[in-house]
């Protein structure tokens, strides 16, 4: 017999029984709760020390702040939750009964002021007859302006359980996918016995166990397998599939969700039984497991009695006493009550009994009980009171004593320090229904068991129903055969390990009537069977509008103690059956995720990939200042040394530009190469403008539709060779433009030859604009071919060499208006190329030119951009009318001619420049007539892009204004309240540098 | 006491009594064998609907039929913001008369749905989204509707906690509605729903719609699980459902069915006080008044019916969440959900008669559902008792993609899941 300890080798322990549990008594850790220091052993939860250490008082509870306890030794815990760790560590609402002790571990209680122990919010349970459930729906309605200013406020100061951290958490996330022919989800008995049985096989078997140690309640209950303690089975067990190489064991990883295609969500708990994660080793890791066959045997949860001050300190799940007892070797009480309505009250009598506990008496709901049960109850010299319950119990912070309403209708009191209560077992059945599956009631357990399973779901041990140890095991051995046999391999016999069938009888006992105090069905959110007695009378009898109207179920642990109770004392008041109240399903998670987990290491700089252009080194060791464009990180300008801001630096690009020559990186638009032999027809659908006449060595601006007949893209169509087309791209549409040409080709017309490939990020492209483009070029390009006018026109295209021998394409296009070029060379020699493109371009006073000064560019040469192509412009809108080709078919041909798109009240482009020559125009800006009022009725369209112009000497902009094009020389209102501006500007021209266009043709 | 009048008085009084003088919020209805109205769908917009209709529109004898519970649907299972940010002359009315309702709303229903103006923000990234926001905000403005342009100094002092140091993507500012936030959204569909029932409507739960009935072109009732209720005119309110209903009239509509997820975490002390929306990716949160953070992403991306979504959007939507606020890293989500959208051609909904006489049809919501619920409810009515939209929904045509007139927020085009 083991008996609680009084020093000897566990410290100041009192709790710590001599013997027994699966701790490691030979080490001893050190934690504080509340600030005070507490010793535990390797193996403890934060819960099982406390306990050891005789703290019973843990917490306070939402809405009342009543003491609350150590309600059970699991994941459903509602009540013990701490903040765990400090600082940037800081975790709000750790479970107690789940967190592992470790040397220097620091928690807090939480949601009390100023202590745990005097809680000043206390003062919320006297005013318990108003706070009943949804009283807020009803009152706080006036004054309407006080909701927001005084009702709210206070509301959500007493908000929330534990605090975040202020931090941003510095530990890593991990990710990993795996496939499994047989995923065993619970390392209990059950999921052991399936393991080994689809083990023994060649197939791919996971077993994952949100425990640090596997067992469950095998191991919880300290009973025997083939003779020897149920823990020497599963380590014999836990060997085998440890060397097994087609075996991965997963321990501390909790299966949470299940979802389509047979995968399944769980985290692995890496790091977090250590003070700090190992250097380069994750808390925590997110597994998406894919399996063929799936057996789940996750178990159950045991139920707790609603009776009075249920949720006091030291009144527990039954279960969680024989696990405290058995599994951690700690004695949570001296002197107890057991309550229940079941068979398994004896076996908690017994174990008190064998850890030196007093059990004042069994109390069981039944008038009529087994002779076994009534032979334990004796032996262990504990009253036998059948027919009885517990009506409430006594005490502030901790139990000491229970009311008891007898058989014979008599009122007794009992003294007590523990208070064991079971009202039977509810199956972990939460993955049988994520995929909407709905369980059915089982009138003989009592319990709700699973649905129609998600495909290629078994069940095995206590969730299919199973609640004894015996039938764990043999529903677990052929629920594994079963699944391996369906994976496609041929099971193995396996023997089935033996163990006496405890008696699992139950009588149903959902709530103690006219309960001596408040009787909690949520503890966690202090609900309690009067709230759902309000709710009964208000209407809200379906399960779901139960839950939201209480908020029932609601809480950290979703209700896994509560929401069967709560429909058990619904169904009863209706005088319903369970199953015509209703049913409750999960959803994922089954126990809550870290959201780092979730988000891996897709977080702050990582949160998407930066894609990095050809000349991005070279521009970095220029001073270049970057901007993001997407993925890209694009140049933005090239400040030198004495330039006072960006628009000196600008203008000085542009300048240059103009009057010599610029260099400007334009890999990030998007290039696709086509071939195959009807890449002409192909093209020729998807432009809005023709194609079929474009020459070899030849490129045109063209422009694609989407179906609605509205402006995708433009970009420029190169042809090199008979069936071989190069088309660029926005840099924003890229992706977009390539998934449209592929569904083209594969949907629309498969009977097409046509080849796409995205080569964007294969060439390095620079533009190379200026007047003095040419003879820089020349400089670069191999001697062999003519780049003179006369052999290398506007618009000509040609497969080159340059720096002698290396491939390249050459293009004579223009964005900004000057004489221009864009060359290309395999991505891996752009750095190479922008550095000779650099230094041969000294003696011409080159410069490098970024984004903004390709934005004032093209905006003086009125070309549109994204601003404009903001999806949903037509052509015309845009002043690419003129290029719609009017003699074919083409995608966006029918519908751009609804009347929506053809009515000449649309908006349409146009340039702009400040009456106030000195005035700043700005983007975003609405379009007022000169006089009309700022009103709704009076929009006409908006400015969509603005520069300033070096050519110009002011700003300008381009705008969409409702019939634009006929209003050139009206003076409009740019209307910017939101920035405070409020400008007139003249409609002008939208070309403000060389209109006639002869600078390009040089 | 099922009239009960809701005050602090009325609960003063009960929590005398033990609260056992409360009567159900609505009846429990049974089907009569016909209505003047019957509304298809008690779901937020359903209830709306029928609420303003008999309010304004009376007398008529109404039924909202529900197959499941009423507030099933979207209404129950959204991220719980409201605004009126809208950019397109067609929508900033219709969103705007909504936000007004919602301003009055407790009064109009004497039920407390906790309707919250924290602000709503919607941040940017770059030079291109700022004048994006400048011009929406303008547009918002020219309409009478709040909005106001912050920089990046006026976010980091209202929303300190962001990641303004080391993001992917760096704040650079963001556009504000302080009339927008948040409400309590069950709520919504209790409220609605006492306050039609206290008009006389019978909501009828447990009662799904297996067909129409016709009389030439014209609708005189439908066929029930719980047998035939006859109709002068039937409206359709049932969101996700959309085109498998319209199709019991033979109607294909311009909407496919997508799923969008949402999550709550754990119950934690509030620190963000309004709702902020993330510029560089699909991501939104606000804090409830319970402590959870309520936040959302981006559509599943496929066709479904299915209330449920997937983990390669629960992993994006914590990647957008994650580099945003990393400090909530160790905050644990305690629920992920799927509700299905009925998302339209163009983004934005159908307030419309249909071919059908007598049918009408509120549908196309896309995400947007929860915050249009009273302007919803109140133009459906208009149409349903007028045979006329009302003014600020006459551009919720079910012809608009056939004339091409499509209100298109995002310039998508048509594809519904982008939108």
């Amino acid at each position: 017999m083991a008996t609680p300890g009084q020093g000897s080798g566990t410290g100041s322990q009192p709790n710590r029984l001599e013997t027994g549990g699966l701790v490691d008594r030979s080490r001893i850790v050190r934690f504080t709760f509340d600030g005070k220091t507490y010793t535990g052993h390797p193996g403890d939860t934060l819960a099982s020390a406390l306990i050891a250490n005789g703290v019973s008082l843990t917490g306070r509870s939402f809405k009342y702040h009543r003491p609350r306890g150590i309600l059970s030794a699991g994941s459903e815990e509602p009540n013990a939750l701490v903040e765990l760790r400090e600082g940037a560590r800081r975790e709000p609402n750790t479970r107690a009964t789940v967190a592992e002790v470790f040397d220097g571990l620091v928690a807090r209680s939480q949601n009390r002021w100023p202590s745990l122990d005097f809680d000043v919010m206390a003062v919320n349970s006297l005013l318990s007859p108003i706070f009943v459930a949804g009283f807020y729906y009803k009152t706080f309605m006036w004054p309407s302006a006080l909701w927001e200013k005084l009702y709210e406020p206070a509301i959500r100061r007493a908000a929330g359980l534990g605090r975040a951290s202020d931090e941003a958490d510095p530990d890593t996330y991990d990710k990993a996918t795996a496939f499994a022919d047989v995923l065993v989800i619970g390392g209990g008995t059950a999921g052991l016995a399936a393991a080994l049985a689809a083990a023994r096989t060649n197939a791919r078997v996971i077993l994952v166990d949100e425990n640090a140690t596997l067992g469950g309640r095998g191991v919880d209950d300290g009973a025997d397998i083939n003779g020897n303690p149920a823990h020497e089975w599963v380590r014999t067990v836990e060997a085998e599939l440890s060397s097994a190489p087609n075996v991965r064991i997963l321990r501390r990883t909790t299966a949470f969700g299940t979802y389509d295609g047979g995968t399944y969500g769980a985290v692995e708990r890496v790091s977090d039984h250590l003070a700090v994660a190992a250097q380069g080793v994750p808390r925590q890791r997110l597994w998406r497991i894919v399996a063929k066959e799936t057996v789940l045997a996750s178990g159950a949860t045991e139920r707790p009695v609603v009776f009075g001050g249920n949720d006091r300190p030291g009144v527990m799940l039954a279960g969680a006493v024989r696990t405290y007892i058995n599994r951690f070797g700690v004695l949570p009480g001296r002197r107890a009550v057991v309550f229940t309505n079941n068979d398994y009250g004896a076996s908690t009598v017994a174990a008190l009994k064998r850890a030196g506990a007093e059990v004042v008496a069994l109390v069981d709901s039944r008038a009529q009980i087994s002779d076994e049960v009534k032979r334990i109850a004796s032996e262990a010299g504990a009253r036998l009171l059948l027919g009885a319950v517990v009506t409430g119990t006594l005490g502030k912070k901790r139990v000491t004593g229970v009311t008891i309403h007898t058989r014979t209708g008599e009122e007794e009191r009992l003294d007590c320090d523990l208070v064991a209560m079971s009202g039977g077992w509810n199956p972990n059945i939460q993955l049988t229904t994520h995929l909407g599956s709905k369980p059915t009631w089982n009138d003989k357990l009592l319990c709700f068991l699973p649905g129609t399973l998600p495909h290629g779901m078994s069940l095995a041990g206590a969730v299919a129903g199973d609640f004894t140890l015996g039938k764990t095991l043999v529903g677990g051995t052929s629920a594994g055969s079963a699944a391996v046999t369906a994976a496609g391999y041929a099971a193995v016999s396996v023997p089935v390990p033996k163990a006496a069938d405890e008696s699992d009888a139950v009588a149903p006992l959902w709530r103690v009537k006219s309960p001596n105090g408040k009787a909690f069905v949520d503890q966690q959110n202090d609900v309690t069977e009067s709230d759902i007695e309000l709710a009964e009378r208000e209407g809200f009898r379906a399960v779901e509008h139960l839950k939201r109207y209480t908020t029932l179920g609601m809480a950290t642990d979703q209700g896994r103690t509560a929401n069967v109770n709560a429909l058990a004392i619904m169904a009863e008041i209706t005088g319903r059956t369970i199953p015509q109240t209703g049913i409750t399903v999960a959803r994922p998670p089954y126990t809550p995720v870290s959201l780092g987990t979730l988000a891996g290491h897709h977080r702050e700089k990582h949160f998407k990939p930066t894609r990095l252009p050809p000349s991005y080194r070279w521009a970095k060791e220029n001073g270049c200042v970057f901007v993001e464009t997407g993925l890209w990180l694009r140049p933005s300008y090239f400040p030198r040394p004495g330039e006072k801001d960006w628009l000196e630096t600008v203008k000085r690009e542009v300048t240059t530009v103009r009057n010599a020559v610029g260099i400007c990186d334009v890999s990030t638009l998007g290039k696709v190469d086509l071939q195959g032999a009807d890449t002409a027809a192909f093209l020729d659908r998807i432009y809005m403008n023709g194609l079929k006449t474009l020459p070899i060595g030849k490129c045109r601006y063209g422009g694609m539709l989407r179906e609605d007949g509205i402006l995708m893209d433009d970009g420029t169509v190169a042809r090199l060779g008979e069936n071989h087309y190069f088309i660029t791209t926005t840099t924003a549409n890229a992706v977009k433009v390539v998934q449209h040409m592929e569904y083209c080709a594969q949907w629309l017309w498969p009977e097409l030859d046509v080849q796409i490939v995205s080569a964007t990020e294969q060439w390095a492209q620079y533009a190379v604009a200026g007047p003095k483009s040419r003879e820089l070029l020349q400089k670069i390009v191999d001697p062999a071919f003519d780049i003179t006018d006369a052999g290398f026109p506007y618009l000509g295209v040609g497969e080159i060499t340059v720096c002698g021998g290396i491939k390249a394409r050459l293009f004579r296009l223009s964005f900004s208006g000057e004489r221009a070029y864009e060359i290309g060379v395999p991505a891996r020699y752009g750095d190479a190329l922008m550095r000779r493109l650099a230094e041969a371009g000294k003696e011409f006073g080159a410069c490098a030119y970024g984004t903004e000064a390709l934005g004032v560019m093209r905006i003086e040469k009125g070309h549109i951009s994204g601003p404009e192509l903001n999806g949903t412009t037509t052509p015309r809108d845009v002043g690419l009318g003129g290029m719609v080709s009017t003699k074919k078919d083409f995608i966006g041909h029918v519908l751009g001619k609804r009347p929506g798109l053809v009515d000449p009240e649309r908006p349409a482009l146009i340039g702009f420049r400040p009456l106030d020559r000195s005035q700043r125009l700005r983007s975003g800006a609405h379009f007022l007539k000169r006089d009309a009022q700022a009103t709704a009725e009076n929009d006409e369209g908006y400015m969509t892009s603005v520069a300033y112009s070096p050519s110009n000497g002011h700003w300008v902009g381009l705008g969409l204004l409702k019939r634009g094009p006929e209003r050139i020389g009206e003076i409009v209102r740019a209307y910017d309240p939101v920035r405070g501006g409020d400008t007139l500007v003249e409609v002008v021209s939208p070309v403000f540098v060389d209109p006639e266009g002869v600078r390009v043709r040089g | 006491m099922s009239r009960a009048h809701y005050s602090i008085f009325s609960v003063l009084r009960e929590s005398l009594r033990g609260h056992t003088g409360w009567g159900p919020a609505w009846r429990e209805a049974e089907p009569k064998p016909d209505y003047d109205v019957v509304i298809v769908g008690g779901g937020g917009h359903g209830l709306a609907t029928a609420f303003y209709l008999a309010k304004h529109h009376g007398p008529l004898r109404i039924a909202v039929l529900e197959k499941g519970w009423i507030g099933g649907g979207n209404v129950g299972r959204n991220t719980t913001i409201v605004r009126s940010n809208y950019l397109l002359p067609g929508n900033i009315p219709f969103y705007e008369l909504s936000m007004q309702l919602w301003e009055g709303l407790e009064h109009e229903l004497n039920y407390n749905a906790m309707v919250s103006q924290r602000g709503v923000l919607n941040l940017y990234h770059s030079d291109g989204q700022r004048d994006a926001f400048a011009r929406r905000g303008n547009a918002m403005r020219l309409h009478g509707v709040d909005a106001e342009l912050l920089d990046q100094a006026a976010v980091r002092k209202m929303v300190p906690f962001l990641n303004f140091e080391n993001g992917r993507f760096p704040i650079h500012g963001g556009l504000l509605q302080r009339r927008g936030g948040t409400v309590r959204h069950d709520a919504v569909a209790w409220g609605y729903a006492r306050a039609a029932d206290r008009l006389g409507v019978d909501i009828i739960q447990n009662c799904e719609v297996k067909g129409f009935k016709r009389e030439g072109d014209r609708i005189v009732g439908v066929e029930t699980t719980r047998g035939y209720i006859g109709a002068k005119k039937v409206g359709m309110a049932v969101a996700g459902s959309s085109s498998r209903v319209a199709a019991m009239a033979g109607l294909r509509l311009p909407i496919e069915s997508h799923v969008l997820q949402a999550f709550v975490s754990e119950s934690i002390k509030p620190f963000i006080d309004g709702v902020v929306t993330f510029g560089a990716g699909h991501f939104y949160i606000s804090q409830s008044d319970k402590g959870g953070l309520v936040f959302g992403g981006d559509l599943d991306g496929y066709n479904s019916y299915a209330q449920r979504g997937n983990l390669p959007v629960v992993e994006d939507v914590l990647e957008g969440g994650m580099a945003l606020m990393p400090r909530i890293g160790r905050v644990r989500m305690l629920r992920h959900w799927g509700g299905i959208m009925d998302m339209s051609m163009d983004g934005s909904p159908i307030i419309d008669h249909t071919p059908v006489s007598g049918l009408y049809i509120n549908a196309g919501w896309c995400y947007g559902g929860f915050k249009a619920t009273p302007a919803s409810g109140f133009c459906f009515a208009h149409l349903i008792a007028h045979d006329q939209p009302h003014a600020v929904a006459k551009a919720y045509r079910l012809d608009r993609f056939a004339t091409g007139h499509a209100i298109d927020e995002k310039g998508m085009g048509p594809h519904p899941n982008l939108h």
